[in-house]
């Protein structure tokens, strides 16, 4: 394989992946959970969810984190996950990595318990506003809640641990970020501006309001019982997703830089498509074209045709709306193979990392094609017969694949597709 | 184009400008603003925090359905307004086939809360019998299931596609004053680099929010009392006035422009952007580095939030450096994640006329002269640095 690509760009290595997930941290355990068919869905603990209609999510609950918020959770997911990927790619000396950083991150606001903080500090009574709040605010004892909830603060902070170089980026792109992370992270190696690039999806966002922002939209699976039930990707009764916290960290490299300093190379990132949907808020145009402009923007920017595809790594969430027009839109792309091209959703099993998922499954993407295995949908109990697709149903199946895509798509029209292949023989 | 560059196809230029602020809507109207200068601020709904508060929107000429301004929180107007403006100056509203292909890249913070149903949880929280329980009751019931979406970071780029069309692609940064620079950097070197051709770039900011008041009295950063320009208030012990900023830029290849046949108003010729971890003389560094590689410049468009650490080594910096300065959070106010691209907006229209508005306030020096190209500066109140030249076209 030569060191640029078929448009005689630098061609995009991945030398160094991390990942947690509510199956675990770490490469070993969460693929072997995968491939096993592990649920990591469970009751949450985390809060009271009386009341709640949902009160089931992949949460993270073996990692400690002092004063605890979703950034604090997000930023200590991605510290260990940058560091396993460090480890395994040896580009950097500690301390000192060689290029930029591109996270995925979820947005960052005040939450609860900081505003009732502020409001018992207020002592005001009956009649509270958020002019009190303010009152309180200045007082001068929460100065690092000001830094912490700022939407720079956990890039600060990975940028100074881990020495990235430039002005870290974040971007949200809903359920889609990473994918948007991902792109950012090849498109600044492909100008040359980097040899290295960090990329990063962390999201630990389950806390009240936003299950219930979710819940509110009819987004969430209420099959709360059994907890491992619940995210049924393509089945007839899926009944949406799960809320899942995870974090990914890819470090994404030139081929030729990888090759000069004799790098294991584990995959090449080979195209990255995106398109964006003006149809609706939260739902897809009802002719999928933005999904098909997506995958087939990035099977063109990798240079393939669908039939060098040999596995879709699924956005499928599991609503209802979703693994519809994502059929529909793997349909329309892969023509008569839709009914025998393996799909699977890592979701059955991890449920929806949100802001997090386009890294994580595509470090999972990669995985299956190293290992020759494709993960399966769990769940798969009651085909849907307007999706007759190959989910790789209920158990793990050898097949060797040499490329394979992974779809995210987000709510406000956020489409992200992302091509992996094998490592160069 | 820098004196000292040859034009290249691949140059980034401005061929549309929408900048909305309390000096008013477009480029006239802010030339003109600024040309007779005299502050626009609301002293008593933030008080003791003076607020530059936005002006007066016609929001059906930009947001045609009641249904979408509706599905809207203020911060999302003012965004898909200003990016409706420039849309508009670069005659490509409406161009279906070219927004298909259009790019776009938005700086956002979050939206906004609800200010009511947090008060009332509030007050009612620890009388309950059981808080936790409280909250989860009064959110699932009190809480608009529409409001997320007014709040999430990256619906405003959702309602750019919805109401104006723009669906190439659709990128969101975060991250305060470094996410407007980045993206307008990322938006400048894909096209330089032949990665996109054409991209909508930039954000919004509603300063007139208890809940941005809230976070930043707690880093007590904000200035207090009335309105002074950025460098006289530093005497005063310095910080922001925040002020609500719409901008967007309509950003293409020189290459691309010609071939439509718009106008351009200006060519970004380089954008540099870096953090530090902001030791005494660390940003000034930067600074100094950023505009050693960008080149000459007649004149300084200042970013400039008023916070009074990062502002006073800036001013140190921009002393050395000698060229007349202005700093446009005097007129505007500070706003976070679109005050990079306003300033650059604010450049590209004073590029346009070749001229530069009279000083804001004693501390400036007038500048007369041609102007050949303007350095803009951003350095975040907390945390980022940047700067880009922007030169003729």
């Amino acid at each position: 394989m030569p060191d640029t690509d078929h448009l005689g760009r630098p061609t995009v290595a991945i030398t160094g992946t991390g990942i947690i997930t509510s199956l675990g941290q770490g490469q070993q355990k969460n693929w072997r959970a995968l491939t096993a068919g592990v649920s990591g869905i469970h009751r949450i603990t985390r809060f009271p969810v009386a009341g709640m209609r949902t009160t089931i999510a992949g949460t993270i609950d073996f990692i400690p984190v002092a004063d605890p918020s979703a950034p604090a959770f997000a930023q200590r997911l991605a510290e260990l996950v940058v560091a396993e990927a460090l480890a395994e790619s040896g580009v950097d000396r500690p301390g000192d990595f060689p290029g930029p950083l591109f996270m995925a991150l979820p947005p960052v606001e005040i939450e609860w318990p900081q505003r009732s903080a502020l409001a018992a500090a207020s002592s005001v009574n009956d009649g509270l506003s958020y002019t009190d709040l303010i009152r309180a605010a200045e007082s001068g004892h929460f100065e690092p809640w000001y830094e912490r909830f700022l939407f720079g603060s956990v890039g600060e902070a990975l940028a100074t641990r881990f020495g990235t170089k430039g002005s870290p980026i974040a971007t949200s792109t809903a359920c889609a970020s990473g994918g948007t992370a991902i792109q950012l992270g090849v498109e600044a190696i492909r100008r040359g501006e980097c040899e290295a690039a960090l990329v990063v999806g962390t999201d630990a966002s389950v806390n009240p309001e936003s299950l219930i922002r979710f819940s509110l939209l009819s987004a969430l699976s209420t099959r709360n019982d059994p907890p491992s039930s619940a995210a049924r990707p393509f089945s007839k009764d899926r009944d949406g997703f799960v809320m899942a916290e995870g974090a990914g960290a890819l470090v994404l490299e030139s081929l030729a830089h990888a090759r000069a300093r004799g790098a294991a190379i584990l995959g090449i990132l080979e195209g990255c498509g995106e398109a964006a949907d003006g149809f609706h808020r939260t739902r897809s145009s009802p002719d999928g074209k933005p999904i098909v402009s997506c995958m087939q923007r990035a099977l063109a920017d990798a240079g393939l045709s669908p039939d060098a595809i040999g596995y879709v790594n699924a956005h499928g969430t599991g609503t209802p709306e979703n693994d519809r027009m994502e059929y529909v839109g793997i349909a329309a792309v892969f023509g008569e193979r839709v009914s025998s091209l393996p799909v699977s959703s890592n979701k059955s099993m991890i449920g929806h990392t949100l802001t997090a998922a386009g890294v994580v499954e595509a470090i999972f993407t990669l995985y299956t094609i190293r290992n020759g295995l494709l993960p399966p949908t769990i769940n798969y109990d009651i085909p849907d017969p307007a999706l007759p697709v190959d989910c790789v149903p209920n158990s793990a199946r050898a097949a060797k694949v040499s490329h394979a895509i992974s779809n995210s798509f987000g709510f406000g029209g956020q489409n992200v597709c992302i091509v992996v292949g094998a490592e160069p023989s | 184009m820098s004196p000292d560059r040859m034009p290249s196809d691949r140059d980034p230029l401005i061929t549309g400008i929408g900048l909305i602020t309390c000096l008013g809507e477009g480029e006239e109207a802010h030339l003109a603003a600024l040309d007779s200068f005299v502050p626009i601020v609301d002293v008593t709904t933030f008080a003791p925090y003076p607020v530059h508060p936005m002006t007066a929107l016609a929001l059906d000429t930009q947001i045609p359905k009641r249904g979408d301004q509706r599905q809207m929180e203020p911060w999302q107007r003012i965004g898909v307004y200003a990016a409706g403006l420039a849309l508009d100056q670069a005659k490509v509203k409406g161009d279906t086939a070219l927004l298909e292909r259009m790019d776009m890249i938005v700086a956002a913070g979050g939206g906004e809360r609800d200010y009511a149903v947090d008060a009332a949880i509030l007050a009612a929280m620890p009388k309950a019998d059981d808080p936790d329980v409280y909250l989860n009751e009064h959110l699932l019931s009190d809480l608009r299931p529409t409001l997320f979406l007014a709040q999430l970071s990256n619906l405003l780029a959702g309602n750019i596609s919805i109401v104006h069309g723009v669906i190439g692609s659709s990128r969101t940064f975060m991250g305060e004053e470094a996410s407007g620079a980045d993206a307008l950097r990322i938006a400048c070197a894909r096209i330089q680099a032949g990665q996109s051709e054409i991209c909508l770039a930039g954000g919004s900011f509603n300063a007139q929010r208890p809940d941005t008041f809230l976070h930043h009295a707690m880093g007590h950063a904000l200035r207090r009392g009335g309105h002074a320009p950025v460098w006289a208030r530093q005497a005063e012990g310095g910080g922001a006035i925040l002020g609500s900023v719409g901008c967007f830029l309509v950003i293409e290849s020189r290459a691309h422009a010609l071939a439509r046949g718009v106008i351009p108003k200006a060519c970004i010729a380089g954008i540099e952007t870096d953090r530090c971890g902001r030791a005494p003389g660390e940003a000034a560094a930067s600074a100094a580095r950023q505009a050693a590689a960008l080149g000459n410049a007649s004149a300084v468009i200042s970013g400039a939030s008023g916070a009074a650490r990062a502002t006073a080594e800036e001013r140190e910096f921009l002393d050395r450096l000698g060229l007349p300065v202005r700093a446009v959070a005097s007129a505007i106010g500070h706003s976070l994640e679109p005050s990079f691209p306003a300033a650059v907006a604010l450049a590209a229209m004073s590029i346009a006329r070749r001229k530069l508005f009279p000083p804001l306030e004693p501390a400036e020096a007038p500048f007369e002269g041609q102007l050949a190209g303007l350095l803009v500066t951003s350095w975040g109140m907390w945390r980022g640095e940047a700067t880009a030249l922007v030169t003729p076209a």
